[in-house]
């Protein structure tokens, strides 16, 4: 629950500019042409065009409150209580919570982990995205199946991918070591090492991301005016530099969107690591533990809500933190390529 | 997009409160029984509906008991959404026992004496409040490759099989001479597996009687770790985490000859070793018996019809019903009086070489002198236990390093 939370607040964050900008255009048409009668209506239709666009957008807003912003806060509200799975609240504890997860060796472990995955998938992703859509923007027999084809994987879901992938990353019977030690070379201990398992991890949730982020890319680059292009050929410019000093400069609000999109499902990682042993701990040593996996190790197995709620509003921070950074330097990133 | 999302949102609360109707549609009382894996009730649960007028029954099963358990302590806490009756696993009754407010005291004189001793036993709490009826329980044998054991020049005869594996020393020996013989084939499945067959023989393990840990100083807990790690290192073992896809993957590779194996199990070997020549199951388990798994059935107190709850609960774990489960899914059941039920005692399973499975697990369920004490914490702590065995296994960390780590996670969790 905790973890939707925080998702639904992220996703209410991402949606919040749209919803802004939706409302003045809803404000500018006062179309009040009947008489003006009497004060009364005046003000009436004064607060009715001042009130009204709120409350064409409140029904968004009511719902954030209650699926977002609420439990954001009573998760707050558990993190500073003693707080059993089964027994309940307890006393009052202050920050006892997070002291106590700030000590965890597991806590900085499952840390290093999500950002190691994170940024093995995030990266990656859009980068093979972005070229993607870059193929499928161009002019192609048959294009609505190539584009279809790219969004299959979206739709699997991530358990049946995890089962998939589990026999291709078997450590012993697995389909890539059998390949491997076909042709002589060691087998990788996908389970048991920690950079392989975050490759294999990684590969998982790139499988499945990358045609949906392909797509939105795409989309955007659909919008990017033909003539632009033809500008460019004309001044010489190849296909690389047109797709460099031309789509990536117009593309740059999608690019920002998508990145901070896979930032925050990037760090928020659970189903795939935790299907990828039977146990759902991470491994052996948690070496492939994630924040949201420990989380749900303190809140289910540890059964402790106060410890798991602290860790909720850590992850929430650091998500903030990393999407900050990850703008910045994304606009650095848009505006370099379009310098001219 | 805001817009958007607050239709979804919408949709899902709508899609989420359809469930609340609590009479069926002609009236009837509609009473729920949520299960995991398989505890053969489809039937059952058939037969009861045609019975009954007033009540319809309706089983909601869960894939794995993982979920399950997340599912219970979930709706536990939150106070309501559990099922009328509710399975539980032995190894988080510990937990619920804690809990037992949350359950309804099913304790009735009609069914005193139903249950094992020790089955009843441990689901009732200080009080003499029972909380769960016994459903099925999980005496172990030995389950072989016979046609491995041929190989090996090792007797292949399940009786003298048999006496091989009277205790752990002798086991071991056995597998022993057997990995010298078979060099790539390992003696059991996994070092995890045995060293929980071990662990569920002593009766105080991770916790006292008064349920203080005593994981680290107990010299039985670091006696079983040296021996699985060092027979491990003698290839005694797959090195292999039970369930995992390698695991599961290696009943078809002969990756090993001889495995501990609870009645459940024998349908778990026989999917796994789909094709498979030459297994069979030897009546005896090493250091006399033992149990592993088994289940009970809970009446929650947040439900509304607690009575006729319970009176299905008990019809459902009576022997008679508990010998049709056992017909129809193998689960092997905890109530004497089934046990001695000729359909039972004469059960074979062709898979294994016709062996009178009914009857050796039977007399495995008598050899069964104790069940362990297990604790709050057990679950917890036999999780780190494991994964320290693991990590030996897996070569991240020498015998020692890895009890050293042991010993700093049951700090943690302590």
């Amino acid at each position: 629950m905790t973890l939707e939370s925080s998702a639904v607040k992220l996703v209410g964050d991402g949606g919040d500019p749209s919803g802004a900008t939706a409302s003045p255009p809803g404000a500018r048409p006062p179309d009040e042409t009947r008489p003006r009668s009497s004060p009364w209506r005046l003000r009436l239709s004064l607060w009715d065009t001042k009130l009204s666009p709120y409350l064409y957008v409140s029904p968004f807003f009511l719902l954030f409150a209650l699926v977002g912003m609420f439990p954001l806060l009573y998760t707050a509200y558990v993190s500073v209580h003693e707080w059993g799975l089964l027994g309940g609240q307890g006393d009052f504890i202050g920050l006892e919570n997070y002291a106590r997860v700030v000590e965890d060796r597991y806590f900085w472990n499952a840390l290093r982990n999500t950002v190691s995955i994170f940024v093995l998938s995030s990266i990656p992703q859009v980068v093979i995205a972005l070229v993607l859509a870059g193929l499928l923007d161009t002019q192609l027999r048959a294009s609505t199946l190539w584009r279809m084809s790219v969004l299959i994987p979206f739709v699997v879901a991530p358990a049946a991918v995890a089962l998939i992938f589990g026999n291709v990353f078997g450590d012993r019977y697995g389909l890539v070591n059998e390949a491997l030690q076909g042709i002589g070379l060691e087998p990788i201990r996908w389970h048991v090492d920690t950079l392989a398992s975050h490759l294999a991890i990684a590969s998982m949730v790139n499988w499945r991301w990358t045609g949906y982020n392909a797509l939105i890319f795409l989309a955007a680059m659909q919008a990017v005016p033909r003539e632009l292009y033809e500008s460019a050929a004309i001044d010489g410019a190849g296909r690389v530099r047109q797709f460099l000093s031309v789509t990536l400069p117009m593309i740059r609000p999608t690019l920002l969107f998508v990145v901070i999109m896979s930032t925050i499902g990037g760090l928020q990682i659970f189903a795939e690591p935790r299907l990828f042993d039977t146990q759902g701990l991470g491994g052996s040593d948690r070496q492939y533990q994630t924040l949201t996996m420990y989380l749900w190790e303190l809140g289910w197995r540890v059964r402790d809500l106060g410890m798991a709620s602290a860790v909720a509003w850590l992850l929430f921070l650091i998500i903030i933190v990393f999407a900050l950074v990850n703008l910045a330097v994304s606009r650095r990133v848009g505006s370099l390529g379009g310098r001219r | 997009m805001g817009a958007l999302m607050a239709l979804t949102l919408t949709m899902t609360a709508a899609a989420c409160g359809g469930d609340a109707d609590d009479a069926g549609a002609d009236g009837k009382i509609k009473l729920t029984v949520a299960t995991f894996n398989e505890f053969g009730y489809e039937d059952l649960i058939e037969e009861y509906n045609a019975m009954q007028d007033d009540v319809v029954v309706e089983q909601k099963k869960a894939g794995t008991a993982n979920e399950h358990q997340d599912n219970l302590y979930t709706k536990l806490a939150a106070g309501s959404g559990l099922s009328d009756i509710e399975a539980i696993e032995v190894d988080w009754l510990a937990a619920l026992m804690q809990e037992s407010d949350a359950f309804v005291d099913l304790s009735d004189s009609e069914v005193e004496g139903r249950w094992l001793d020790w089955k009843a036993e441990a689901a009732t709490t200080d009080d003499g409040a029972l909380i769960g009826y016994g459903t099925d329980i999980g005496p172990e044998g030995i389950c072989y490759r016979s046609d491995l054991f041929k190989k090996a020049g090792m007797p292949t005869d399940r009786e003298e099989v048999a006496k091989m594996f009277t205790t752990w020393d002798a086991y071991f020996d056995a597998g022993r001479d057997f990995t010298k013989a078979v060099p790539d084939v390992a003696w059991y499945d996994a070092s995890g597996a045995t060293a929980q067959a071990m662990i569920n023989q002593v009766e105080y393990s991770f916790e006292d009687a008064d349920d203080n840990v005593i994981a680290a100083d107990n010299p039985e807990v670091k006696d079983i770790f040296d021996t699985v790690t060092s027979l491990a290192d003698e290839g005694l073992s797959t090195k292999l985490v039970q369930w995992s896809e390698d695991w599961t993957a290696s009943f078809q590779n002969d990756g090993f000859a001889t495995m501990a194996c609870p009645g459940w199990m024998l349908g778990v070997i026989e999917g796994n070793a789909d094709g498979v020549k030459g297994w069979d199951i030897a009546n005896a388990f090493p250091g006399g018996g033992g149990n592993w798994g088994g289940s009970y059935l809970t009446v929650p107190k947040q439900g509304e019809h607690q009575e006729e709850a319970m009176a299905l609960a008990n019809w459902l774990t009576a022997p008679e019903q508990q010998v049709k489960a056992f017909e129809a899914k193998g689960t092997f059941p905890s109530q004497p009086a089934a046990l001695e039920d000729p359909v039972l005692t004469g059960a074979t399973n062709a898979f294994f070489n016709d062996a009178p499975t009914g009857q050796i697990l039977a007399e495995r369920a008598e050899a069964v002198p104790f069940i362990p004490h297990k604790g709050p914490r057990f679950a917890d702590i036999n999780t780190a236990f494991q994964q320290a065995i693991q990590r030996v296994d897996e070569g991240k960390e020498s015998a020692d390093e890895a009890w050293q780590s042991f010993l700093a996670d049951v700090e943690r969790l302590g």
